[in-house]
């Protein structure tokens, strides 16, 4: 049933007035539809005309038939996050047409394909009705191509009623359908026909407008598991295992696209390995055994994927053995919403597989961060000899982003601390899991090393310094302690976080992308009810000691996160000092939706009790 | 002519100079009799036999008693001891890292055949370059003598339990999925374990080998009754020595194309049929059909069964580089600026 996926909620505001460049758009389409080049054409045109604008593609399990809506939101003030109401719906979908009708917001307006008839609906939203079939049919003789040029002409029709530049849509046309010309004049006449349709016969009903602004010049359009992709391979990733899971899978596609064209050696030959595997076992497997001989060496999964690598996860802790595992979190658990967003695995990543075992986390936040953070992940995981989690979501990796450029990583790859047959001639010897230098990291040598005293033998059993199986309590507990100070020494390596403090005696923490809905709540806090906070934004597990200060400094601290167990905050808890508990509040966020300002606003006034 | 004044006989060197020695292991902490410690001492011969330089050895394993071996050859060797029947994906990913190494592999049977089967089907397929060991012993040794998915149809459990599935054949199955190089043999058969290991260095592809490996402790019916339940609650640690009956290693001679009967330690008795020294073991299906015939009959058939030394191994079909990708300097890993500003110039 359609109303089982439905997405929009009402608007709890006054319906807004003439709105320049501060609107959403959202279009209903039907799965496999072919909607999504028109949707990246209107995005793409208003981007172009120098306007913030971000895109959000709620879609359903489902490769065909099914409801799904992409929303486009322009924001002059910048703000990129999801915003709950829609000012301007394009009703293509009949299963849902009325149901989408019925959640608008008074003074909204609605743009339908004319056999829907949804003008009797209700008499607070404007209407547009479109014969889609004839406009199409008179521009696209061959009837088979008719489905998908359709969508092309409510880009028309809406660039016309809004004010966006033909010249840009043009540009975005051919931007979308690169070298394909005659592709590009078909859907491009589309747009033509929906633009004069109603230049001539549609009398203007809805409130948003667009001017052009200078606020997006010189910027890219990208998606998070694109620019995940793009800093694995900067980072000198050789090594990629995978076993296709949305929202994963994208990640090691166009990493596979980008390796063909810019990793193959001077001798025509490929400078990595990229492997599907037989599942998700398979895949961290050879990460490990990858990361154990030497290879920068990753994986890309999601929820149930993580699961199964919970054994070789605690191997990888415990023998000491480096490999990135990027997980683009979706809504658990189980199979749950599988393409809807959650924050929902950081308590299990954090601490994943048995016994005592916790793991390194990065969380980027935006597609430059995911593209930075990648590099990080390689740094990390090969300083500290361990697995290292990445922990993307659905929201940022499967949704386009707009971005400054990427910067270059300038900084050597460092490979940690590996001794060379060279080192071990001086050494004459080694001891594998010693802690030479008191933070905890061991020295390692590669397989293949070409002197007698270079092998040790790896094992998730019980060993000793020297790497020799032990069950004696001292070596075990030893070893455990020494890890544990690795852990430690993690705190002062992995990525700071972004602190804006001295303000207020309330804080707030979050993390990843709840941080576009943070932004603008805090000016919302600030405008609506002259409330100033503070904020510190995560980008790393463990804490590192601004967090500690942060929570110490003030009197209240908020922290808001895309699940509904207030996973963060348990494990803040674990790390903090007993007298600072006492200040954690927690604002969740957990219906499979990108979280919006207003759900944050709303929730911290309600507790600050105002 | 250099002559040494030397009481002492010179030490055997093989053709890179290395004495047997150097390709020993540590001291096995596996049941004596145990026939996994024959197959480790093959490993050495053959190993020295062919002058592999020990240090360019990577040996694997997954977690059983069979997969301890990898400690007890080749020290000198890194080795990596990963998780219950998931050694394939580790092998996998440190040789596509390291396409220089000699990947050597230990499992056994509940490793390969239950747990670790997906991890089994998929490394014979790929035809990765590494020779794969099962040391067949129809039972669980290290959980304390469960049956394993390759014990015989009808065969006993020393606690009465009678096995009514039938046993899943690792060689046709690897075979069927695309192994380049499999054969069957008998851990007490000397000869025939080191001529197959000698081939399977040799080769350039997936090597599976299945030996029939004798487990002394749980076949031992006897004796052991009271300790069973004791030992039970103890899952990885190894058993208590005191338990284990002084065994002798089985060991067998026989000619190619004959058959011979062994004895094992519980009693129990093993039909091995060699193949006879004309067998073609470049047909598949002849090799899948002896092997059905051998089933029928009652009997274990041992010797090479199939070799293609003509398909392409994984390491070809992905186009790699010839030199180790795990050590690959920054320059050729890691794409200049000029890549970049390409890419973000496509995006804006
Ligand atoms: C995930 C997991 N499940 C179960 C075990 C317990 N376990 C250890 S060894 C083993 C079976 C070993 O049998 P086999 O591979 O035939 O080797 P053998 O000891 O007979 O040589 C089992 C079930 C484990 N270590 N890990
Ligand atoms: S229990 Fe069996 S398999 Fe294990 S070491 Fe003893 S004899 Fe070998």
């Amino acid at each position: 049933m359609a109303t089982d996926v439905v997405v929009q909620q009402q608007r709890q505001g006054p319906p807004p007035a003439k709105a320049v460049n501060d609107w959403s758009i959202q279009v209903a389409t039907v799965n496999g539809s072919g909607s999504q080049s028109a949707n990246m054409v209107l995005l793409r045109s208003i981007f172009q005309m120098g306007i913030p604008v971000s895109g959000k593609n709620l879609f359903p399990s489902n490769i065909a038939g099914l409801p799904t809506w992409f929303t486009i939101r322009a924001n002059k003030d910048g703000y990129i996050a999801r915003k709950k109401e829609v000012d301007f719906l394009i009703a293509m979908n009949p299963e849902t047409a009325v149901e989408d009708v019925k959640s608008l917001d008074p003074g909204a307006a609605v743009l339908y394909d004319e056999p829907l008839n949804l003008s009797a609906i209700r008499n607070d939203v404007g209407f547009y009705s479109v014969p889609f079939d004839k406009l199409t049919a008179a521009v696209c003789p061959e009837a088979k191509l008719r489905k998908l040029v359709k969508n092309m002409v409510y880009v028309g029709v809406a660039a016309q009623l809004i004010g966006i530049d033909m010249g840009q849509v043009e540009k975005a046309v051919r931007k979308q359908f690169k070298k394909k010309q005659k592709a590009a004049d078909l859907n491009f006449a589309a747009v033509k026909a929906g633009y004069d349709y109603a230049a001539s016969s549609l009398k203007k009903a809805d409130h948003c407008y667009v001017e052009p602004m200078n606020a997006t010049q010189g910027k890219i359009i990208i998606d998070g598991n694109a620019a995940a992709a793009l800093g694995s391979m900067f980072a000198g990733c050789t090594v990629v295992t995978w076993y296709p899971i949305t929202p994963s899978s994208s990640l090691v596609e166009q990493m596979i696209d980008y390796m063909k064209h810019y990793r193959i050696g001077a001798d025509g030959k490929a400078t990595f390995a990229i492997v599907q595997a037989e599942d998700e076992l398979a895949a961290i497997g050879m990460v490990l055994g990858a990361g154990w001989s030497g290879a920068r060496s990753m994986t890309a999964t999601s929820g149930p994927g993580i699961s199964l690598m919970a054994e070789f996860a605690g191997l990888g802790y415990y023998a000491e053995v480096p490999g990135v595992i990027w997980n683009i979190q979706r809504t658990g658990p189980s199979t749950g919403l599988p393409t809807r967003t959650m924050q929902g695995d950081i308590l299990s990543t954090a601490v994943l597989s048995h016994g005592d075992t916790k793991h390194i986390m990065l969380i980027p936040n935006s597609v430059a961060e995911c593209f930075d953070m990648a590099f990080d992940a390689f740094e990390l995981a090969e300083h500290f000899q361990t697995p290292v989690f990445v922990m993307s979501d659905l929201d940022l990796g499967m949704n386009n982003w707009m971005s400054d450029p990427f910067k270059y990583p300038d900084r050597p790859i460092k490979r940690g601390k590996v001794l060379s047959k060279a080192d071990l001639e001086k050494l004459g010897s080694f001891a594998r899991y010693k802690d030479v230098d008191g933070d905890g990291i061991g020295y390692r040598t590669l397989p293949g090393t070409e002197h007698p005293a270079a092998s040790y033998f790896t094992r998730g059993s019980g060993h000793n310094e020297k790497a020799q199986y032990s069950e004696r309590p001292d070596d075990y507990q030893n070893n455990m302690d020494r890890l544990a100070k690795k852990f430690e020494t993690a705190r002062s390596h992995v990525p700071k976080p972004d602190v804006d403090t001295g303000k207020s005696k309330i804080g707030i923490i979050a993390y990843g992308t709840s941080h576009w809905a943070i932004v603008e709540s805090r000016d919302q806090l600030r405008k609506e009810y002259k409330l100033e906070t503070d904020y510190l934004r995560l980008k790393a597990y463990p804490f590192t000691r601004e967090v500690h200060d942060f929570v110490k400094n003030h009197d209240r601290v908020y922290l808001v996160e895309q699940n509904r167990d207030a996973q963060m905050l348990d494990l803040l808890k674990l790390d903090l000092s007993v007298d600072q508990l006492h200040k954690l509040r927690s604002i969740r966020h957990y219906n499979g939706l990108p979280l919006d300002a207003r759900s944050v606003t709303d929730e911290l006034v309600t507790q600050e009790g105002k | 002519m250099a002559s040494t004044p030397t009481s002492q006989p010179p030490v055997k060197t093989n053709r890179i100079g290395l004495s047997v020695m150097e390709y020993k292991g540590g001291k096995t902490t596996l049941c004596a009799g145990c026939g996994h410690n024959a197959i480790s001492e093959r490993v050495i011969d053959a190993m020295y036999e062919m002058g592999v330089q020990p240090e360019r050895v990577a040996k694997f394993s997954g977690i059983g008693c069979s997969s301890k071996s990898p400690a007890y050859f080749l020290s000198r060797s890194h080795s990596f001891n990963a998780v219950h029947g998931r050694m394939p994906s580790i092998a996998t990913g440190a040789l596509l890292a390291n396409r220089t190494l000699v990947g050597i592999g230990v499992s056994g049977d509940g490793d390969s055949a239950s747990i670790g089967m997906g991890q089994f089907v998929h490394l014979m397929r790929r035809n990765l370059p590494m020779i794969y060991i099962i040391e067949d012993n129809g039972v669980y040794g290290l959980t304390k003598g469960q049956f394993s998915a390759t014990a015989d149809l009808g065969s006993k459990l020393k606690t009465g339990v009678i096995n009514d599935l039938p046993p899943i054949d690792t060689c046709a199955m690897a075979i069927e999925l695309g192994a380049t190089m499999v054969g069957r043999s008998f851990s007490g058969d000397k000869k025939q374990v080191l001529t197959l290991l000698k081939a399977a260095i040799a080769h350039k592809g997936t090597v599976m080998l299945d030996i029939i490996s004798p487990c002394v402790t749980f076949n031992d019916h006897e004796g052991s009754t009271k300790s069973y339940k004791y030992m039970k609650d103890h899952d990885e640690p190894l058993h208590d020595v005191n338990f284990v009956p002084q065994f002798e290693d089985i060991t067998v001679d026989y000619e190619p194309g004959s058959t011979t009967e062994v004895t094992m330690h519980d009693g129990s008795r093993l039909l091995l049929r060699k193949l006879e020294e004309d067998y073609d073991p470049t047909n598949r299906i002849e090799a899948v059909k002896r092997l059905m015939q051998a089933h029928d009959k009652g009997e274990v058939l041992t010797g090479l069964f199939y070799i293609n030394t003509k398909a392409p191994s994984f390491l070809e079909m992905l186009h790699m580089t010839e030199k180790p990708l795990a050590t690959l300097p920054e320059s050729v890993t890691k794409p200049p600026k000029s890549v970049l500003d390409e890419v973000m110039e496509s995006l804006k």
